[in-house]
Parts: structure tokens; C-alpha cells; sequence
């Protein structure tokens, strides 16, 4: 196999792994912490595979550094980088004001456990 | 049981997941001259910008980082929001540990270089990897640095206020200069100069300083309502 292809399925595998175990993590665990943490690896997976969709074999980055001026054939693709440059910014925001949520419903029932607090449960 | 049926969905899921993406027709199949070539092209001969993916945040998809920005406004307001009862303690932290004299000599020694690094990024932000939101937020680790480090540590709330709402209204202001000049929101109006200089590029690096600003007054703010709240 060649290492272009090594690579390929290294960072595709890797990032679909990080989507499963942060979705394992969303839907198993009782602690309010370790679900948006949970969410924050699910985030960087989708992250990783879209930075690994925009690849291209031999490519270098979408930079016109001086001495690189003609190279724009060898360029990987900047739309998915742009893309997720927005996608961290809009990710920080939702653990920010999870993590705020999460303080209150601390201050107010006295504990991080989804299955101890009643209000939780329809 | 919980845990078996959650990792058999997880496992169908995944499956799907590794037969799209892993596939080798995947690679084949996937269009290679869309979209990219028309940025990569556009950003070398008409915005004589170097890094191409500031020039798609900051000028192609100018519109999307405007709203990026408001989302993130969103977000520290309604975190402020949130967190607002009885912050009247100004001063006195709960989630607070006192910091070892070691860490407060090495913050207060380290503290003006991560700000000085957090403005080379966001104002080289056109020509090197980086930008506004990155260099934003290696000005505001700085920040948290020295919020864990001294208790005493205080930043007006106000003046972080008045820095974020400058650098927005700054940042539709010239995206409304472009549309009276160029005929649409965030047009390049002025003169673009030559690939790689500092001064090149024409209004993305001066909006891509301005994000940088708003960012790292934002991030502070959210740092600094959290270190503040009071149960």
C-alpha cells in the first residue's frame, strides 16, 4: 500500500473513531462535564475529516509564501480549512453557554448527575 | 445493557461512516477543480493576499464571518446572561486556588510576550498562518494567565465593552464603505499593493485586526464572567 493511501485511511479512521467515542460518551455517561466534553470530541473529529476531505497527494498549504507563487496546482483545498475555522469559533460558543448552563443547574440541585436531577426527566 | 445497545448502534453507525469515507472510490470520485482554483486564482492576481484562507474568511465569504463574529457576541451575552445572579462580589472569586509565587513570577515575566505574539498573528494574519480569531485568542490565554495567577487581577468589564462594540460597528463600517465604493458589502476598495508585503491586500488586514480585537476582548470577558460567578 502506498503511504499516500496509509494516510488517507489513517486520518479518516482516526476522525470517524473520534465522532464514534464522543458519541459513546453524549449517550453513556452521567456527568453533565463528560457529555460536553463528549460534544467537544465529536467536535474535533468532523473537524479532522473535513481538514482530511480537502486534502491532496503532495499538497502543501493554500500560502503564496515568496518562492511559492506558481504552486497553486499543488495547493490543498482552502474552502474546508475556512469552513472549519468557523466551525471551532461556533464550537466554543456552544461550550461556552453549555458550560454556563451546567454552573447554574449546579448551583442549583448540588450535584452534576443527569440521573439525580428529577427536573431532567419527562 | 444500556452500554451494549449504545455500542451495536454506534458500530452500525460507524460502518456506514468507514464505507463512505474509507472507500476508494471516495478519493477518485471527489471533484478537484471546483471551487478552489477560482479562490486560489483570485486571492494571487486580484487581492494580492498570500494566505488564501484568510482571504475566503475575510473577503470571499466575508458575510458568513460577520455572522461567525455575531455568534460569538451571541454567545458571551447570553453567558453573561446566564451567570448573572448576584455578581455583586466583584472582586472575590469562588472557583478560585491561590497561585505559588512561581507562577506568579512566571506569568507576570511571560504575560506581555503572549501579547505581543497574539498581535504579530492576527496582523500577519494576511501573509503567515493565522489571523484575527487565532491571535484573539492567544491574547486572551494571556489574560487567563494572569486571571489564575494574582486574585487581584481585575479588567473593567466596561472598557472590554467598549473595545468589543468598537471593533463590530468598525467592521460593518467598512463593509459598508466597500458597498458605496465597489458596489457590494465588504468589496476590496482600496489599493491592493504587492503579494507579501505587510501592506497589502486592502481591507483584510485592517478587518482581520479589528476581529482580531473584538475576539480577544470577547474571550476575556467570557474568562472573566466565569472566574466571577457567584453561586
Amino acid at each position: 500500500m502506498e503511504t499516500i493511501e496509509v494516510i488517507r485511511l489513517g486520518v479518516y479512521g482516526a476522525s470517524i473513531l473520534l465522532i464514534l467515542i464522543g458519541l459513546y460518551a453524549v449517550l453513556t455517561k452521567k456527568s453533565l462535564i463528560k457529555i460536553i466534553i463528549g460534544l467537544s470530541i465529536i467536535d474535533g473529529g468532523i473537524h479532522l475529516l473535513l481538514i482530511g476531505i480537502g486534502y491532496i497527494k503532495d499538497g502543501t498549504a493554500p500560502i503564496f509564501s515568496p518562492g511559492l507563487e506558481g504552486a497553486a496546482s499543488r495547493m490543498v483545498d482552502p474552502v474546508p480549512q475556512a469552513l472549519v475555522l468557523t466551525a471551532i469559533v461556533i464550537g466554543f460558543g456552544v461550550t461556552a453557554v453549555a458550560l454556563s448552563l451546567i454552573i447554574r443547574l449546579y448551583r442549583h440541585h448540588n450535584t452534576l448527575k443527569i440521573d439525580e436531577i428529577k427536573n431532567l426527566k419527562w | 445493557m444500556k452500554k451494549t445497545i449504545v455500542i451495536f448502534i454506534l458500530a452500525a453507525f460507524g460502518y456506514f461512516l468507514a464505507i463512505t469515507f474509507l472507500a476508494p472510490e471516495f478519493e477518485s470520485n471527489r471533484n478537484r477543480n471546483g471551487v478552489k482554483n477560482v479562490y486560489l486564482d483570485k486571492t494571487v492576481s486580484e487581492l494580492k493576499t498570500a494566505n488564501t484562507v484568510t482571504a475566503i474568511v475575510v473577503n470571499f465569504r466575508g458575510f458568513d464571518t460577520l455572522g461567525e463574529v455575531t455568534v460569538l457576541f451571541l454567545a458571551a451575552t447570553a453567558l453573561g446572561s446566564i451567570l448573572f445572579k448576584k455578581r455583586h462580589h466583584i472582586g472575590e472569586r469562588t472557583v478560585m486556588l491561590p497561585a505559588s509565587s512561581i507562577v506568579g513570577s512566571g506569568a507576570k515575566l511571560i504575560f506581555p510576550a503572549i501579547i505581543l505574539l497574539g498581535a504579530y498573528v492576527f496582523i500577519h494574519g494576511h501573509l503567515t498562518p493565522g489571523g484575527g480569531f487565532q491571535g484573539g485568542t492567544i491574547i486572551a490565554t494571556g489574560f487567563l494567565l494572569m486571571l489564575i495567577s494574582y486574585r487581584d487581577f481585575s479588567i473593567s468589564h466596561n472598557i472590554l465593552s467598549v473595545i468589543e462594540s468598537l471593533a463590530g460597528i468598525l467592521f460593518v463600517v467598512f463593509g459598508l464603505l466597500g458597498f458605496m465604493n465597489g458596489g457590494t458589502f465588504l468589496q476590496n476598495f482600496m489599493g491592493t499593493g504587492v503579494l507579501n508585503d505587510l501592506f497589502s491586500g486592502g481591507v483584510i488586514p485592517i478587518i482581520y485586526i479589528l476581529v482580531g480585537f473584538k475576539v480577544a476582548a470577547e474571550l476575556t470577558g467570557l474568562i472573566y464572567t466565569i472566574l466571577h460567578e457567584k453561586g
